[in-house]
């Protein structure tokens, strides 16, 4: 509270204030002191309970939030086993088509035009030419039966194909060295995973799923498909793709969702 | 101890509703807002994610403390199935004695014991929920990821169980309350102050 000069105001009282008013309230403030330690003391579990109202949201409480956020990331990054892969699965388990899920409905969706449509490269990579969907159909496929868990909870099995990541940014001589790869999409989605994602076995640049070219829902013609993380880590309709040291955040990361997100 | 565990547990339950809410497992069941903690997904689940922390770590220390100083051998064992049934009549009498609040009868051990094992599975439910496939081993124990989430929600279901009763319970005898916030009553060696 700042200490206000007095104003003008014609309310204002002319003379000086009586004493006895200000014994009064003296005592009135040390005993609201006193009753609010004990009701914060008491109350601390009730507060838990009350989200309708702005404990939850009150500034401290977001700063120690986001900052425990963080340190799951590194947690994680910790429990991360580079080389432990993800169970696969029979190709009579694919669900056709995969569930579809964006911040927007799927009658919102603009379709990517292949013809006209590039992967601009940027950031740590010796050879930033941009990729035209022929060149990367010609690469080696890959193809992965695995799990796609939703944050939400929901999860279904999809079947991916196409380059490798690690075969693709060795390539096109990424710094491997380098924390973050980070996407940018054909909407106005964003996203990014950290280095040792990107090198897993089962981390491809997807353009089919069950062995066709991915549909427009799901991504076409490009999309990122890791099998330790969760589905928003993995941006569809692809434009470009940057490796870089600068944490790049994403979409849904920089509305309080949790960055690393590994499963 | 027991109270950095209630505060900790209420915040695990109150934002796992709210976690559970954005996809839930039974239709019929959704979780009022005014009863969930945190603001929407992203919100329940940093609180998830703070709290899992607090909530271990001093789960830890207790179980550590537990086993160090013998307290659950001699206060949580032996259940003898005898003195279970004894209890039981007891109560179902209203003759149950509260006169020495440190000792537990058969139906507390019981309950006791039953519930710190179904808080220690459930942390393992959790886990698998989190790391399917890190903890990919965890996670087939529990017959996978929607396993794991049905085997965490029926694990919340049970503690949400045992706390109603165990407050009740608790308020039925107004003495074990005071005990709770003071350490309880001095008990020569048996000093315990949780």
């Amino acid at each position: 509270m700042s200490i206000k000069a007095p104003s003008s105001s014609i309310f204002r009282p002319k003379g000086g204030i009586d004493q006895s008013v200000l014994a009064e309230h003296k005592a009135l403030l040390a005993d609201i002191n006193r009753r609010n330690i004990l009701r914060g003391a008491v109350s601390l579990g009730a507060l838990t309970m009350l989200t309708g109202c702005s404990v939850t949201r009150t500034e401290p409480v977001q700063a120690v939030l986001k900052a425990m956020s963080q340190f799951n990331d590194k947690v994680q990054a910790l429990l991360f086993r580079p080389d432990h892969l993800a169970p696969t699965y029979r190709e009579d388990q694919v669900v056709k088509p995969p569930r579809f899920n964006a911040y927007y409905d799927i009658e919102d969706i603009v379709p990517v035009d292949a013809a006209s449509w590039k992967l601009e490269l940027s950031g740590l990579i010796q050879d930033k030419r941009a990729w035209t969907a022929p060149q990367i159909y010609a690469l080696p496929e890959q193809e992965w039966i695995i799990r796609h868990i939703c944050v939400e909870g929901w999860d279904y099995i999809g079947q991916w194909s196409d380059v490798n990541l690690r075969h693709f940014l060795e390539r096109i001589g990424a710094d491997l060295t380098a924390k973050y790869v980070s996407f940018k999409c054909a909407d106005d989605y964003y996203g990014s995973i950290d280095m040792a994602t990107a090198l897993h076995p089962q981390t491809i640049l997807a353009t089919k799923y069950a062995r066709e070219p991915i549909t427009d829902p799901f991504g076409f013609p490009l999309r990122l498909r890791t099998a330790t993380k969760l589905g928003f880590k993995n941006p569809k309709w692809i434009t470009s793709m940057e490796v870089t040291n600068t944490y790049p955040g994403g979409y849904f990361e920089d509305r309080g969702f949790n960055w690393f997100s590994g499963i | 101890m027991h109270w950095v565990n209630a505060l900790s547990m209420l915040i695990m339950i109150g934002s796992g509703w709210e976690i559970y809410n954005d996809e839930v497992i039974f239709g019929w069941l959704h979780f009022p807002h005014w009863m969930t903690v945190g603001d929407g997904p992203e919100g329940a689940l940093q609180w998830h994610f703070f709290a899992m922390w607090v909530l271990m770590i001093n789960g830890l220390c207790y179980l550590a403390y537990g086993f160090a100083t013998g307290r659950f051998r001699r206060k949580l064992l032996p259940i003898s199935p005898r003195e279970l049934i004894a209890t039981i009549g007891d109560a179902l009498r209203f003759k149950l004695g509260h006169d020495d609040i440190t000792h537990y009868n058969a139906v507390q051990k019981l309950l006791y014991v039953g519930i710190i094992l179904i808080i220690v599975v459930q942390v393992l439910s959790g886990f698998a929920v989190w790391k399917p496939i890190q903890l990919s081993e965890l996670s087939a124990l529990f017959l996978g990821f929607q396993g794991s989430r049905l085997a965490h929600f029926v694990g919340m279901a049970l503690i949400v169980g045992f706390l109603l009763v165990h407050v009740a319970l608790a308020l039925l005898v107004p003495k074990t309350i005071g005990a709770m916030l003071t350490g309880g009553p001095v008990v020569g060696d048996d000093n315990d102050t949780h």
